[in-house]
């Protein structure tokens, strides 16, 4: 540790790569075990929805759940605050 | 009754056919009986790791293909008398293994009487992988306190869970340890490195060793001398107190911590 570097408090490197690990790790995990297709069926959904609103890639979520004797698609999609008018020009493509 | 015991990882380079290498020579130094198989088909280096370059007349592939017998194609090793290697081959035939076949070479050195078999993952989550792990009952997940190392291995974990005989067969899955190298505990000490306690908390196992970073891993490899047979070395140790772990003692981790500094040597950074 050098001198400067006792007065320069940046988060220590360390520490943002546990964190983004922890995130990382926590999402892939959810998604193990689950049908193959739920990540392909996120993608398509996340193309079409890109029709309409300029969203993000994490803005769509996909999540099956098994109760007994059913299963539950759950959709979640969060639409950009300002951008909640459709764009049309992209749209009449 | 063989233990069968991988050595995975995910990612390359991590240390896997290092730590295979010296795990097998600490079992048999204390008197086990051991095979450790390379399963990195057409990518062959545990001989080198191991010294027996020059003597590998036969490999795996040729036990399964049935063109020698597993006695011809196991490599005693100069030094431990009760250690032998089974080379991969060096084929391109990425089917040159097969399920019954591995099960076969398993079921034959258990019937030979060893204590314990180590295969010696490849990289990545291709057929050699899978194969090397599918017939474990231990898995020792090899990581380097490093971001895609660590994400890889969380990916392998996934796999051990469910891609393995002992998972489909719901008899208790593999025993997985976490094995951390290439650690530096100055560089834990300074914020730059995942501590041991961040990987344990982050992939969520118990820790059978951790080899801290240093030179003489490159110098015994050099040479075809496992590390662990390098008594000099600090990297002997810790992998000592891996097998030690292994067996069931219970031994405290060395080599975690910065030696502590002065105020001086702190302040002008030596």
């Amino acid at each position: 540790m050098r001198l400067l570097e006792l007065f320069r408090r940046q988060p220590p490197s360390a520490q943002v790569a546990k964190e983004r690990l922890r995130i990382i790790v926590a999402q892939e995990r959810s998604a193990r075990g689950g049908p193959d297709y739920l990540p392909l069926l996120r993608r398509e959904l996340l193309e079409v929805i890109r029709r309409y609103f300029n969203i993000d890639a994490d803005a769509v979520h996909v999540n099956l759940d098994r109760a007994q004797g059913h299963d539950v698609l759950e959709l979640s999609v969060a639409l950009p605050e300002t951008g909640a008018a459709p764009d049309l020009t992209r749209r009449a493509r | 009754m063989t233990e069968i015991m991988v050595v995975t990882s995910g990612k390359g380079g991590v240390g896997k056919t290092t730590t295979s290498a010296s795990i097998a020579c600490g079992l048999a130094r204390r008197g086990k009986r051991v095979a450790v198989i390379d399963f990195d088909i057409g990518l062959r280096n545990l001989d080198l790791i191991m010294g027996c370059e020059r003597r590998v007349v036969y490999d795996f592939v040729n036990v399964i293909h049935g063109e020698c017998t597993l006695r011809q194609a196991l490599i005693r090793d100069k030094r431990l008398e009760n250690l032998y290697v089974l080379a991969a081959s060096q084929t391109r035939d990425k089917d040159a293994l097969t399920a019954e076949g591995v099960q076969r070479v398993l079921d034959e050195l258990a019937a030979d009487g060893f204590d314990y078999v180590i295969c010696d993952s490849p990289a990545g989550i291709e057929k050699g992988a899978h194969l090397a792990m599918y017939f474990a009952d231990r898995a020792i997940v090899v990581v380097n306190p490093e971001v895609s190392s660590v994400r890889d291995s969380d990916r392998i974990l996934g796999l051990l869970a469910s891609k393995t005989m002992r998972a489909e067969k719901g008899n208790g899955g593999v025993h997985e340890h976490l094995l951390l190298t290439r650690y530096s505990p100055r560089r834990v000490a300074t914020g730059e490195m995942m501590s041991v306690g961040d990987v344990k908390e982050i992939l969520g196992l118990d820790v059978v060793g951790v080899i801290p970073e240093s030179n003489d891993v490159l110098t015994a490899s050099n040479a075809g001398t496992p590390i662990i047979l390098r008594e000099d070395s600090i990297v002997s140790h810790a992998y000592e107190d891996a097998v030690a772990r292994l067996l069931g003692e219970s031994v405290p981790l060395r080599y975690v911590e910065e030696p502590r500094r002065g105020f001086f040597a702190r302040l002008f950074g030596t």
